[in-house]
């Protein structure tokens, strides 16, 4: 399986945009999708996926048996989040804050603490009329924590089998964005020449150098001049793959639900051009780690391109 | 004080574009500051790059922790791993180690080991800024990319801003909110007066909009909408509308598609100002004379309020 993750550190540069062209460029890859902007996810609004199967997602928060309890507070101590405080002589858990570690139950000298599932959040997964899997992630609203749904998501995508997985990734560098890129084999960075698309790139490559993951930029909505994009590409070493013009049409097309390759299919060449350029770059990373750990290629390419 | 926060769901929509006209307009041809500005979007933060602030203060923002196995004391019993429920900890050649990116900071593994091998490190997840920009005192920040904690990063800016609010006196605070709906939206919401989502016609813009509307009902904060791009799409447009009716939800700006909003951009000003003119300028006018109620309406800006500080500026 080879999975690419979309993301931007901006939000609105087209990842979605980008990430469903990909999908719908490549049919003999069996391509599975994954919507891990659990916020605010949008690829279904073009990719049309009929859900089957939807599974709640819970995280385990602390219940305490007064009868039991102490008062002695250790759970308090153990508490990282400060979401268990003793109030008035009682224990209080504040399950908005708790990231279900299960350490204050663990540690519990009398026992008086039970994890209880607190639902955050689901995964619905299903087909696209094309055939394509799709999962996606919806956290709930009112709900602060997205990773604990984004995990869940990739746990499926774990379990399906197609070759190629695509995570369309939420915006921003913080945790939801580190999570969709984890286990990632490469990470396809979506930027616009603005100088907000710019400055939020090289925190976006900041991550992914942290994270050791190759990637590869494309520059949205283009223009004649594109002012230090060249240069902040170069400086963090990573290509730039494609770039998509900056044309009304386009984002008339996308504004009504209707993926760049289906609305303008001499994109549908470029897209495939792009995914094999990115299958080789993941090509030679895995001879360059295989050569170092001895693991076993999964190596993938589009027809006609081996 | 009254607090206005600018939300979207959606990324992209402009939220900063109309934030930073609005602390354009806000200062009028006054040359005063009127307003505190807060940037809460940490994890990718743009409004420094359109108000160019003068960086008067800069802060270390130290939280949470990650977990170092020591692997001199360390004797392989994997405990840690079988406590972590982050998938943080995994054996590699024999060796366990951490994986930083992975780990919640919730120190589970440090409590189970058997030879008091594991530390928990205290993590640099940011700097936060006190400025000066043209339109009045700006609280800023960059989260270290990768980090967590974003959410309690944005309630750090957001008491400063308050606190500076308070100190110089201003009525007035004006919060560039991050997208999505989850903690770091919680914490920019938290407190504030009067959210004003800034929507796109367009099928993600539309989802988003339902989304971000529920999330700010569920803590009862009122919202206005604002329409960006409101010529891109007008079917878009009237299901924006058919939604915000059906909730009672006033829309108070329409902002067409302009070239100038991303030329201003790249000069590193609001458009009101470098381009004061153009159809979106005037719409952003629009928008901020329909603000004028909600400014107004209570808080230190009422009626007597308004007086007494007119008798002592002049």
């Amino acid at each position: 399986m080879t999975t690419i993750a979309v993301a931007s550190g901006k939000g609105g540069t087209g990842k979605t945009t980008i990430a469903t062209s990909l999908v719908l460029s490549a049919p003999e890859l069996r391509p599975v999708f994954l919507d891990c902007d659990v916020e605010a996810p949008n690829a279904h609004l073009y990719l049309h996926p009929h859900f089957d199967k939807k599974f709640v997602v819970a995280i385990p928060v602390p219940q305490i048996d007064e009868s039991a309890c102490s008062s002695c507070g250790l759970c308090t101590q153990v508490c990282q989040y400060n979401a268990i405080a003793v109030l008035g002589g009682k224990v209080q858990v504040f399950p908005e804050l708790c990231h279900g570690c299960g350490s204050c139950a663990r540690q519990c000298p009398e026992g008086a603490i039970q994890e209880v599932d607190q639902p955050v959040g689901c995964v619905q997964t299903g087909t696209s009329p094309n055939g394509q899997r799709f999962g996606r992630g919806l956290l709930d609203i009112g709900q602060a924590m997205p990773v604990p749904v984004i995990r869940a998501l990739k746990r499926w995508q774990g379990e399906s089998s197609g070759r190629l997985v695509v995570r369309d990734s939420p915006p921003g560098t913080a945790c939801p964005m580190v999570e969709t890129l984890r286990g990632a084999d490469y990470v396809l960075l979506v930027t616009e020449p603005t100088p907000f698309g710019l400055h939020d790139l090289k925190l976006a490559l900041e991550v992914t150098r942290m994270l050791g993951l190759p990637a590869g930029v494309l520059v949205n909505r283009s223009g004649a001049g594109n002012p230090g994009m060249e240069e902040v590409c170069q400086e963090y070493g990573v290509p730039v793959l494609m770039r998509v013009p900056l044309r009304r049409e386009f984002g008339e097309a996308l504004a009504r639900g209707l993926p760049l390759v289906e609305a303008f299919p001499e994109f549908r060449l470029r897209f495939r051009e792009l995914l094999a350029s990115i299958l080789h770059q993941i090509k030679l990373e895995r001879r360059a780690s295989r050569s170092l750990e001895g693991s076993e290629p999964h190596d993938i390419g589009l027809d006609g391109d081996r | 004080m009254k607090q206005l926060v600018v939300l979207s769901g959606k990324g992209g929509t402009g939220k900063t574009s109309v934030t930073a006209a609005l602390a354009h307009l806000a200062s009028g041809s006054s040359g005063r500051a009127l307003l505190v500005l807060a940037d809460a979007d940490v994890d990718a933060a743009n409004l420094e790059l359109v108000l160019a602030p003068h960086v008067l203060e800069r802060h270390e923002f130290r939280s949470g922790k990650v977990a170092t196995i020591d692997a001199s004391r360390c004797s392989g019993c994997g405990e840690c791993s079988l406590a972590c429920r982050f998938d943080a900890i995994r054996e590699q050649g024999g060796a366990f180690r951490v994986d930083a990116f992975a780990c919640e900071g919730c120190a589970a593994c440090s409590y189970v080991c058997p030879e008091h091998a594991i530390d928990m490190l205290e993590q640099q997840a940011g700097t936060w800024f006190r400025s000066a920009s043209r339109y009045g005192p700006l609280f800023h920040a960059a989260l270290t990319p990768g980090q967590e904690n974003s959410g309690k990063l944005v309630a750090l800016i957001k008491r400063q801003a308050e606190q500076a609010a308070v100190e110089f006196e201003l009525g007035r605070m004006l919060v560039d909110g991050p997208p999505g709906i989850a903690c770091p939206v919680i914490a920019a919401a938290s407190g504030a007066d009067l959210a004003l989502v800034v929507t796109e016609p367009s099928v993600g813009g539309i989802h988003d909009l339902r989304r971000i509307l529920d999330t700010v009902a569920h803590f009862n904060l009122p919202a206005l909408v604002c329409i960006n791009k409101c010529d891109l799409y007008p079917e878009g447009v009237d299901q924006i509308e058919a939604e915000c009716s059906q909730r009672r939800c006033e829309i108070s700006g329409r902002i067409p598609f302009d070239a100038s909003v991303t030329e201003a951009m790249a000069h590193g000003q609001p458009v009101t100002q470098y381009a004061p003119q153009a159809d979106a300028s005037q719409a952003l006018l629009q928008l901020w004379a329909s603000l004028q109620t909600f400014w107004m309406s209570s808080g230190e800006l009422d009626p007597l309020e308004l007086t007494v500080r007119r008798a002592v500026d002049e």
